[in-house]
């Protein structure tokens, strides 16, 4: 497993999820995440897996609840106007503590929008997306190695924590062709799927639901036991990659394909003398808070830029991290333009002084 | 003393959310017997819907599932595809299926989804308080079309049965009733030839029951039977609307493509 081989984006999170013993795919046509649908309908039958073209990205999340119910892993994928058809059902999937990963490869908003990259969907991904109070996981790859590596992590989570798991990549990420050395099947210890139903052979019939109507404050109970779970996450899951900050007076926080960018540019500063450099949540949610926190607090930090491609959404969960102890910036591009790395720097030169 | 009739063993001992004299308790029970008599309570999935019938999964010994509303039959899909040995049964109503749920209805019919449906008609929206579903008849009075359903406005009640047996892939697509024991009886041979085509492999099985609504139709039991028999038969004929079953084929002359192996060739970085 150890050669390099190179794949698009779409195709790698593919074989993620087939290492990670994902075997069934529901998912309906929407560009530009097309390669992920037609990869998995050709390698799906290869491993003994099923691959259905669903008649709505509605379909997709309730078939995935369906193969989630039998204990099976499954995943669906789309970009942002079909994950918001699905947002219903990821809300009924965090309510019943159902595990299912879903990967958004973000498109331009909102509306129709247009087929180019995006990270506009921040937003509806770690802040819940559907109605009631739950939070998803939310991965958020940079590069083709990743994507593929998260895949095997989300399937981990989803059935760790029974919750519903979106790897939030971008349009650009999902196009792309790049290196990787496939990733090695997890070695977590996964709880055994004691919710599952297959018929109740043997053992008291269950039920999965999301409902809970009688005594009076059964929901209300169901809710404290959700939120301690994902108190639970925050505690445990909180991932970011620090990069050039120990000695840096300008903090730039940005994911996905925008921290690529930010990169090159933390370059280009370094060498003309501004030192700066990069927090990069991989998990948008949990927010690496205490991370940003910390760094707020540090008298060598100046200030922060948050960079994304949208128009200031992480930047949110940045500003409650820093709380007021310095100033936070934006620089942003989107909608298929990507952050230029010469208005951020000037962006930089501006912020260092 | 020998005992005649008893509880089904595949419906728990619970107390029912439905008024008196609803449908939607006896076509619990004959599904329940059929269950019983196929000796298929450990490998019964019931995949419920929103709506009056939304606890349906309470009230029986067998593992069970809620959906989102309409969607019962995406959810069937998703389950039967990952658990092609189990029984699958979706219980639905008339908003659920034929309203919100026509795409996902339609599209599991067409593949010919190996799973049984049964669809509990009663031109009405019951959970919520009487509104006019697509089901409803022309004329009638419900709380969303207090004057009677205009059809010139609100077009007229769909035909599901009608609809489904065109298709080429579903296996049985049959329309009965409850409003007497001589069509529950009926109803029960065809909730019975559903599951057994399903567990045949035959394929998409739909059995749609015409039943009461006693309370949001603002009848007694014993008028809304009649009600049944008097203005819902006519517009909904009962009978077997398709049977491929005999052909024993999920779908006669489907060609079924077997997936090719082809090695993945990936350009390899030196």
């Amino acid at each position: 497993m150890s050669e390099r081989v190179l794949m698009r984006g779409n195709e790698a999170l593919c074989e993620g999820a087939i290492i990670a013993g994902c075997r069934y795919y529901f998912g309906y046509p929407i560009t530009p995440q097309n390669e992920v649908p037609a990869y998995m309908s050709r390698r799906l039958p290869e491993v003994g897996g099923c691959f259905l073209q669903a008649e709505s990205e509605i379909g997709s999340i309730n078939m995935l609840w369906g193969a989630s119910c039998a204990g099976k892993r499954a995943m669906t994928s789309s970009s942002s106007p079909g994950i918001s058809l699905m947002q219903e059902g990821i809300s009924y999937l965090a309510g019943a503590e159902l595990p299912a990963v879903v990967v958004n490869i973000m498109r331009g908003g909102p509306g129709l929008g247009n087929i180019s990259s995006s990270q506009s969907d921040y937003f509806q991904a770690t802040k819940g997306g559907g109605h009631g109070d739950y939070r998803c996981i939310v991965l958020a790859p940079s590069t083709v190695q990743e994507i593929a590596q998260l895949m095997v992590d989300a399937f981990d989570l989803a059935d760790v924590y029974r919750t519903p798991v979106i790897v939030l990549g971008d349009g650009v990420l999902g196009q792309m062709t790049e290196p990787l050395v496939l990733p090695e099947p997890s070695k977590r210890k996964i709880p055994k799927k004691d919710y599952a139903l297959d018929g109740a052979k043997g053992r008291e019939a269950r039920i999965i639901r999301s409902v809970r109507l009688t005594p009076d404050d059964a929901l209300e109970k169901h809710n404290f036991h959700l939120q301690e779970k994902f108190r639970e996450i925050e505690r445990n899951e909180v991932r970011c990659e620090p990069y050039m900050l120990d000695d840096a007076r300008i903090v730039i926080v940005s994911f996905g394909m925008s921290s690529r960018v930010s990169k090159a540019a933390i370059h280009t500063a370094r060498q003309k003398g501004m030192k700066v450099g990069l927090l990069r949540p991989v998990t948008l949610w949990p927010f690496p808070t205490t991370a940003v926190e910390e760094l707020a607090k540090n008298p060598r930090v100046k200030a922060f830029i948050d960079v994304e491609m949208n128009f200031g959404q992480m930047i949110e969960d940045v500003k409650l991290a820093v709380s007021g102890r310095k100033e936070v910036r934006f620089y942003g591009r989107t909608a298929g333009m990507l952050p230029d790395e010469d208005e951020l720097l000037a962006k930089i030169a501006e912020v260092y002084g | 003393m020998k005992r005649l009739y008893s509880r089904p063993e595949s419906l728990k001992d619970v107390e029912m959310s439905y008024c008196p004299g609803c449908g939607h308790g006896i076509i619990h029970k004959l599904i329940a017997e059929v269950i019983d008599e196929l000796g298929i309570r450990e490998k019964t999935i019931i995949v419920g819907p929103v709506g009056c019938s939304v606890f349906i999964y309470e009230y029986y010994n067998c593992d069970g599932t809620e959906s989102s509303h309409g969607r019962a039959q995406a959810v069937a899909t998703g389950m039967k595809r990952a658990l092609p040995d189990r029984v699958i049964v979706t219980y639905q109503g008339d908003g659920d299926l034929a309203a919100i749920g026509t795409a996902e209805t339609i599209h599991a019919a067409n593949r010919g989804e190996n799973f049984t449906t049964v669809f509990v008609n009663n031109a009405i929206y019951g959970m919520t308080g009487g509104q006019m579903a697509p089901t409803t008849l022309p004329g009638q009075k419900t709380t969303t079309s207090p004057f009677g359903r205009d059809t010139a406005s609100t077009g007229y009640p769909l035909k599901v049965c009608e609809i489904l047996s065109r298709f080429e892939a579903p296996a049985y697509v049959e329309r009965t009733s409850v409003h007497d024991v001589k069509h529950i009886l009926k109803t029960k041979k065809a909730i019975r030839k559903g599951i057994e085509y399903q567990m045949k492999g035959f394929g998409y099985s739909f059995v749609e029951v015409l039943s009461m609504c006693p309370t949001n139709w603002g009848m007694s039991p014993v008028n809304a039977a009649k009600w049944v028999a008097d203005a819902m038969i006519p517009y909904y004929p009962l009978g077997v609307y398709k049977d491929r079953g005999g052909e024993g084929e999920r779908a006669a002359g489907a060609e079924r493509i077997e997936p090719r192996k082809e090695p993945v060739v990936r350009e390899k970085v030196l």
